[in-house]
């Protein structure tokens, strides 16, 4: 039952399995766990971060299709749910018309730019992406009346998923029993069905596909498989998960802006997450935004305890001032590449 | 030439100046293995991938049961039955051998675009997989990575690719280069008893005369990429033109 609902596709590995469970357990009582606003952000941001890089993780680590276009479906899906909810008033109507809209309008742009450029060189596709992603990142800012521009849109969403909103009197391990509470379980569940949804994809005939087009295009043509049609659908594919995840995303953070959802340093950011993680795994995307988005968040504070602890020894407060979080960042990425090739993923696997 | 599977009229191919395949028209007949044969950069391998549609052709058609397929996708070409084996192994190194040949299957029913299915769950697919690989000695290596198989083993995989895919045209260049006197056997057997199959054409790209002598029915001779003799090996190899620029240098190879 178990190895079914992750399509028979075992970590490998007794670290990974410890690893994955903490993470899914930490997710899953995350409320109750580490209450406080901002550690239940964090855990909301690396459910919708999971499913994100999952998606990217299905185009580049199976199909082996480089594309810079992935925030942007993600930014359709946040756009979906925003424009819904400001034209149709709050409501679950709204988010459901949202989520729909924005996923099937990233996957026809998918299906456009794949039926385009995939059937001419992998290089060219990833030129093209770029080239989309930049000019829609501009069009969002630049049609502030319908987008908000720079300034992005808020919007209400539904009452029964706000802190208003109180389900039930008193409280259940000292945390309230509000709509804040619902909305973070329907981001983990959504979260859930979607990996769970994308590691069966990767399991699946079709998965098995990609994964030879990655290793040979060539003969996997030979053999009668139509690579372009392959790849072409799992960037489909993959373009409407991202865009169901921003539409979580936008549910979530009820509010949307070209930085939080379209910005280029996001897509470097799912980058970092799949190699970090291991490519072609989907587990290295749980570990890889986790661990990203909680170094993202924490190191800051992890650094200001460092530089009070050595405040008396000369110089090394100066290395650990809270204000040079992203150099250490960015060392631990250069470590982490170095010295995990395959990712942390590839790596629990080889030394099992 | 009523029983012709596979046909060329005046195939050709231009590379810039260079004219690599040129106007090369023949036709392969079921139950028939030709050998074709010729020194380096005759246009063997070009011609294959005439064929087989890895290169489009400049001029010529190509013709498979009388259809037309000189512009056809080689995806659209394999399912219509054409079968090409490579020269350099050319596998799927991260997936392991049942992987290989089970997709190969996969493509042949048209399984490739379920999703939402596990890949191990049909039988059928798994079962046809793994009785090629006894077919081909595979089978205790089944769940090897192709990359952990010696070079001898990646050319019986390779042969158990065409075979999975069950062609009307087998197309094999060079099967059994670089691999070992233990192993060569094992692959030319194969080839033989697919020949017994009097419904499929095979074509042989080959440099080893026994080989040749052993299994052709019909030796074509390319040079400088156009048709340079076509007949029953007997004549073929003893014509005098043949032999001497050919032949005689093969021969004595071996």
């Amino acid at each position: 039952m178990l190895t079914r609902l992750i399509s028979g596709d075992r970590p490998r590995s007794i670290v990974l399995t410890i690893i994955l469970l903490a993470i899914l357990i930490g997710l899953a009582l995350a409320p109750f766990l580490f209450p406080g606003i901002r550690s239940l952000e964090t855990a909301a941001r690396i459910c919708i971060f999971i499913v994100l890089v999952a998606s990217y993780d299905l185009m580049l680590g199976y199909g082996g299709i480089v594309s810079f276009a992935h925030t942007m479906f993600f930014g359709m899906g946040a756009y979906g749910v925003a424009l819904a909810s400001v034209h149709m008033g709050r409501g679950f109507d709204a988010l459901i018309v949202g989520t729909l809209a924005g996923a099937v309008a990233a996957a026809v742009l998918a299906l456009l730019i794949g039926l385009f450029s995939l059937r001419v060189r992998a290089i060219f596709f990833a030129m093209i992406t770029l080239a989309v992603a930049s000019a829609v990142a501009v069009l969002v800012s630049q049609l502030s009346s319908l987008t908000g521009g720079e300034d992005g849109l808020n919007y209400q969403i539904p009452r029964a998923l706000t802190p208003a909103f109180k389900f039930a009197d008193g409280r259940l391990f000292d945390v309230s029993l509000n709509g804040k509470l619902l909305n973070y379980y329907l981001v983990f569940f959504s979260a859930l069905i979607l990996f769970l949804l994308l590691l069966r994809i990767v399991n699946s005939p079709f998965g098995r596909v990609l994964q030879a087009i990655r290793e040979n295009d060539f003969r996997a043509e030979a053999i009668g498989y139509r690579v372009v049609y392959y790849r072409t659908a799992a960037t489909c594919i993959s373009a409407a998960v991202a865009a169901i995840a921003g539409s979580l995303f936008a549910i979530w953070l009820r509010y949307v802006g070209p930085d939080t959802t379209l910005s280029f340093e996001i897509m470097i950011d799912i980058l970092l997450m799949v190699v970090i993680g291991g490519m072609g795994t989907m587990y290295g995307a749980v570990i890889g935004a986790a661990v990203f988005i909680i170094a993202q968040n924490y190191l800051q504070e992890l650094m200001a305890v460092a530089a009070s602890a050595t405040a008396k020894v000369p110089v090394l407060p100066l290395f650990f001032d809270p204000d040079r979080w992203l150099l250490w960042l960015g060392v631990l990425f250069v470590l982490s590449v170095y010295f995990f090739p395959t990712g942390i993923v590839g790596r629990l696997r080889q030394g099992r | 030439m009523a029983d012709a599977i596979l046909e060329t009229s005046d195939l050709t191919v231009r590379f810039g100046g260079h004219v690599a395949v040129d106007h090369v028209s023949c036709a392969f007949r079921a139950g028939e293995l030709t050998a074709i044969v010729g020194p380096n950069g005759a246009g063997k391998t070009t011609y294959f991938n005439l064929i087989s549609g890895q290169i489009r052709a400049s001029a010529g058609r190509v013709f498979l049961n009388r259809h037309e397929i000189t512009r056809m996708p080689v995806a659209e070409r394999t399912h219509r039955g054409i079968g090409r084996a490579f020269q350099l192994t050319n596998l799927f190194p991260n997936l392991t051998v049942l992987e290989n040949v089970r997709l190969v299957i996969q493509a042949q029913r048209h399984r490739g675009f379920r999703l939402f299915s596990m890949a191990d769950s049909d039988s059928a697919i798994s079962d046809a997989a793994a009785a090629v690989l006894k077919r081909v000695r595979l089978d205790a290596l089944a769940a090897q990575k192709v990359s952990e198989l010696s070079h001898g083993n990646q050319r019986k995989l390779e042969v158990a690719l065409l075979i999975a895919l069950d062609p009307l045209v087998y197309m094999f260049d060079e099967p059994t280069a670089g691999m070992s006197v233990d192993d060569a056997p094992v692959v030319l057997d194969l080839i033989a008893e697919l020949k017994a199959d009097s419904r499929r054409a095979i074509l042989l790209v080959e440099h080893k005369m026994d080989v040749i002598r052993s299994l052709a029915d019909r030796i074509v001779v390319l040079h400088n990429g156009a048709l340079a003799a076509d007949g029953p090996p007997a004549e073929v190899m003893a014509s005098d033109v043949v032999q001497e620029a050919y032949l005689g240098r093969d021969l004595a190879d071996v």
